[in-house]
């Protein structure tokens, strides 16, 4: 009898799995990878975003309910109609039920409103808005790595904490840099700091020994960096040509990636104080995962390859978890399963979409400092992740219940 | 503090001399472009692309070879210099005949090749090259610490711009170049080999721009965009300065930097549009440009 | 004429076929660079004129009528009129400053104006600066048709691209074109002849302005999206790479040229580098080889085959003088 009652367990499990299959549209889930593979972003995004979804999905296994995941790529050039245009084509053609990754604030709105109307999910890694889960925040829409408020919030607000109470401020002169200076600004002030002063530069932008020196002249004891990529870069490489640093100073990069200061190298970058999703040399668990990507990469994740691979794999969990790839019951089901990987230490989607998870402040070391290859960073603080975003009581976003 | 419309003159100082050195080096940048348009009526779209290569090739130099940037600075643009003969030669000859645009077209697609090029192979966000030793550090100057690279590129820059000046208006060879482009036939007339003599000019631009970048080298980035970046600057410059009037694209070089320099202190926003708003406005009191001949 | 007629019909019946044989956005997206295109042909093709700050006119179009679209909620059909309207009058501006410029530099006084235009598109507040103006909604066709059906829009676009192709051959062969072509030609000529060539100047910009503004207001209808790369000055390469590669002065050949270009972009967006490389090689070999472009190449062709099948008569016109492919 016994063995009856097992047959019959197995035969119904079968059938549930056949049932659930049957769930999944045109038989296969299909990823679509859309980001900037040969623009200013391509380095921290790009092919290695690429890859760390692919790793996702053969870690998976390389199928789900029993049917197979394909991956799509496109290179969106940072332009948000060719971004458009692609994500078209692949939900009306190609029937792709996930678009990830989106460097570039503009694509990532862009694609907001395309999936809301479409009905499939959108999971933002690079981009970094925090609009995307506020004001345009939509049940499709799930924002995984980062965003400008967090970035604020960890560099800004516990900088000051650490006794940074005087800051001037270089602006990448756009909404991004605008919001960025603005959040700052907020934890800076409340955290009892001052800002003296700020310039907004022009995007992008080459030379900033003018604006350096407005900062020097300031007496500001930190020059935050609301810019990102080409004009970060530029900024602390000729910050420190004039001697910023060494006269006292201190640089806060509100957005920069650890590919940024590979390629600035630390005599350059030391001293930067940066907020950052992921760092590869945590734990064993995160350094096992590194290494992994690196042999396949010859680089070590940014945070935001690294959060295509968990929101991949968490995504993946969800759809077998679900038995099915319909978007919002996949939603749903990422909503309730606890997210707990490599990447994400205490993480949780919120409603509105932002997954919550521990951020750090990180601090570049110097070339004495740095042991190995890629040994930049180090930790100065854990900002847990119930406080490291924007809370749902001063969401803007719509549909939240406050 | 004496102050200037709200500005320490102290601070001002150091920002009209930051103008100032940028200046040089839009000077020196926009040397090869008002050459090659002055001698040869083309308007070099690649010189963006050439000025990349410059910083591309020291680099090269520095990571793959270990040479240094003193011998960079005379390697690269010979490397740039030859590179452009063989535009020259293989491609922009079949041009001469036809309308500039023409010309003008051919080079902005050899742009897009050699920067799509270099950007497969090596991305966009950048490769270090550090500071020679030997510049490195600065100078105190009461109002400003200046580092001694930029006075350097001030010193370079005005070297070259001398030194390109002197050879084009002074010696034997730039009064043949002019000859040449101002009658071809009967400079040949004279058994001058005038083909020669315009793949040496296209060389010689070529070679300015790579220089060029090999100075921009440790302050930016070395990356293949930097050349798509500062392209419209220096069109501007040398459209104000007249198209082919060397001195004009020297002095509206250093004019703009200044020019530039004081945007960014007052409104630091427009910093990269005020070029082009003197662009517009000189252009419509000026067509010729302030030293240019030709209407 | 039997020939081009039945070739037309032919062309009219795939263009309506489009929505049962492909995907419809692609082709909206072409059709409206094509009449972009056509807008750059006006004045390089027929004025002579290389306006190399053409993305400024396109941006306005498609900040103003994703403006007029979203914000002040105005039917379709008026957000893409005023789109054309703001191009035609940013076109009458740019034509009456730089009216009495040539060659070099116009194209240099076009460059420097559309780059201000950039900074004006980055600075003020409607346009939303680097993030664009987004969720440009397509709106209801004479208020009761959804747009959002994307055949239904590409009827709409269609419909609004044979518009554009007819009114471009209508001015190309109206008395004015012929101005047009003289000043070209000769300027001291027809200045001779009474022609004042800085007035037909400025209107041929206003004209060019007005297409290129439609284009730019339908291009963001379709993609319901308002961006500064329409402003940024590769799109001045891009569109000008169009308008050769097709065949500059023939009424076809910047369509052909937008349409190969948008191919490129499309089928090779797995890699911007390579887009790059491969525009770049495209404007090489055109510029070396082909310089009359596709259909500037291939109409003397197509003419000397139909000739063989009797229409002797055409053979009196040379291929210069007929633009028409």
């Amino acid at each position: 009898m016994k063995h009856v009652g097992l047959l019959a367990c197995i035969s119904a499990l079968v059938l549930c799995a056949g049932g659930a299959a049957a769930q999944v549209s045109d038989d296969v889930v299909k990823i679509g990878v859309l980001n900037d593979q040969s623009g200013v972003y391509s380095d921290l995004s790009g092919l290695g975003s690429l890859e760390a979804a692919k790793m996702a999905v053969e870690d998976f296994g390389g199928t789900v309910l029993g049917k197979p995941i394909e991956i799509l790529t496109a290179d969106h050039q940072n332009k948000a109609d060719i971004a458009s245009n692609i994500a078209n084509k692949w939900i009306d053609v190609d029937k792709v039920d996930l678009i990830t990754d989106v460097p570039g604030s503009s694509a990532a709105l862009a694609l907001q409103e395309i999936m809301r109307q479409k009905h499939r999910l959108l999971i933002v890694s690079t981009g970094a808005t925090s609009d995307f889960t506020g004001k345009a925040c939509s049940p499709y829409g799930l924002h995984w790595t980062y965003d400008t408020y967090a970035l604020a919030h960890g560099t800004g607000k516990t900088l000051v904490e650490q006794g940074g109470d005087t800051w001037f401020f270089l602006t990448a002169d756009y909404a991004f840099g605008h919001a960025l200076q603005r959040d700052t600004t907020a934890f800076i002030e409340a955290g009892g700091g001052k800002v003296l002063g700020s310039v907004l530069h022009p995007f992008p932008n080459q030379d900033f020994s003018s604006f350096l020196l407005q900062a020097q002249a300031s007496g500001a004891k930190i020059i935050g960096l609301a810019n990102a990529g080409g004009d970060t870069i530029n900024a602390i490489k000729q910050a420190a040509e004039f001697g910023i640093v060494e006269a006292g100073q201190n640089l806060a990069g509100l957005l920069i990636f650890i590919s940024d200061i590979h390629s600035l190298g630390l005599q350059v970058a030391q001293g930067v104080v940066l907020t950052t999703g992921f760092y590869w040399d945590m734990d064993e668990e995160t350094r096992a995962w590194s290494k992994r990507f690196f042999e396949r990469r010859g680089a070590m994740a940014t945070m935001a390859q690294a959060g295509v691979y968990s929101s991949t794999l968490h995504y993946l969990k969800a759809v077998e978890a679900a038995g099915t790839d319909e978007a919002l019951a996949v939603a749903a089901k990422m909503r309730e399963l606890p997210i707990e990987d490599f990447f994400a230490k205490h993480g949780t989607l919120r409603e509105d979409g932002r997954m919550v998870h521990d951020m750090f402040l990180a601090q570049v070391k110097t070339p004495a400092e740095s042991k190995y290859d890629w040994d930049y960073y180090k930790i100065l603080a854990t900002i847990p992740a119930d406080e490291a975003f924007r809370p749902l009581s001063e969401s803007e976003c719509p549909t939240v219940k406050k | 503090m004496t102050e200037f419309l709200g500005i320490p003159t102290q601070a001002l100082f150091g920002q009209l001399l930051l103008g100032l050195i940028n200046g040089a080096f839009y000077a020196t940048l926009s040397l090869g472009l008002a050459l090659i348009f002055g001698m040869l009526n083309i308007v070099n779209f690649t010189h963006g692309a050439q000025y990349m290569m410059g910083a591309f090739v020291a680099w090269m130099l520095l990571n793959y070879l270990g040479i240094s940037y003193w011998w960079a600075l005379l390697l690269a643009p010979i490397a740039v210099a030859l590179s452009g003969a063989v535009i020259e030669r293989l491609l922009l000859r079949h041009l001469y005949h036809l309308d500039h645009l023409y010309g003008f077209l051919l080079l902005f697609g050899v742009s897009l090749i050699v920067e799509g090029a270099f950007r497969h192979a090596y991305g966009v966000s950048g490769q270090p090259y550090n500071i020679p030793e030997m510049l490195q550090g600065g100078t105190n100057l009461g109002f400003m610490f200046l580092p001694n690279y930029r006075a350097w590129v001030i010193v370079a820059s005005l070297i070259i711009c001398f030194g390109t000046w002197f050879l084009i208006e002074r010696t034997k060879l730039g009064s043949y170049l002019r000859a040449a482009t101002e009658n071809a036939d009967l400079v040949s007339a004279f058994g001058v080999n005038v083909p020669r003599l315009v793949t040496l000019t296209y060389m010689l631009g070529a070679g300015l721009a790579a220089i060029a970048g090999v100075l921009a080298a440790p302050i930016y980035q070395v990356s293949s965009i930097m050349g798509a970046n500062v392209i419209p600057v220096v069109f501007a410059v040398v459209v104000i300065g007249g198209l082919g009037s060397i001195l004009g694209s020297i002095i509206t070089g250093f004019g703009l930097g200044l020019c530039e320099g004081l945007t960014k202190v007052f409104y630091p926003e427009a910093s990269n549009t005020v070029v082009f708003l003197v662009m517009v406005i000189c252009l419509l009191l000026r067509p010729q440009g302030l030293f240019g001949k030709r209407g | 004429m039997n020939l081009r007629l039945l070739g037309l019909l032919a062309l009219l019946a795939l263009a309506l076929a489009v929505p049962f044989l492909t995907y419809p956005v692609f082709i909206m997206k072409a059709l409206c660079f094509a009449i972009f295109a056509l807008s750059l042909n006006l004045l390089l093709g027929y004025a002579g004129l290389l306006s190399f700050g053409h993305a400024a006119l396109l941006g306005s179009g498609s900040y103003i009528t994703g403006d007029l679209a979203k914000v002040w909620g105005l039917p379709t059909e008026l957000a893409l009129l005023g789109g054309l309207a703001s191009g035609a009058l940013m076109g009458l501006l740019f034509g009456l400053l730089t009216s009495r410029r040539a060659g070099i530099y116009f194209a240099m006084i076009t460059f420097a104006l559309a780059q201000m235009v950039y900074f004006l598109a980055l600075q003020l507040p409607f346009t939303g600066g680097e993030d664009g103006l987004q969720a440009i909604p397509r709106g209801l066709l004479l208020g009761s048709f959804d747009l959002m059906d994307n055949d239904l829009m590409y009827y709409f676009v269609l419909a609004v691209f044979i518009a554009a192709l007819a009114f471009v051959h209508r001015v190309v062969a109206s008395p004015f074109g012929q101005v047009l072509r003289a000043v070209k030609d000769n300027e001291p000529r027809a200045i001779s002849l009474g022609y004042k060539p800085h007035h037909v100047k400025i209107l041929v910009f206003t004209l060019a302005g007005g297409l290129a503004g439609l284009a730019g207001g339908l291009k963001a209808l379709v993609f319901g999206i308002a961006s500064l790369t329409d402003v940024y000055w590769h799109t001045n390469g891009e569109v000008v790479l169009m308008v050769i590669l097709g065949g500059v002065g023939t009424l076809f050949g910047p369509v052909v040229g937008a349409f190969v270009v948008v191919l490129i972009q499309n089928y090779l967006a797995e890699s911007g580098a390579w887009v790059t490389i491969i525009q770049g090689v495209v404007f090489v070999v055109v510029v070396l080889l082909f310089r009359r472009g596709i259909v500037g190449e291939l109409a003397p062709l197509m003419r000397r085959l139909a000739g063989s099948h009797g229409a002797k008569k055409r053979s009196a016109v040379t291929q210069e003088e007929s633009p028409h492919g």
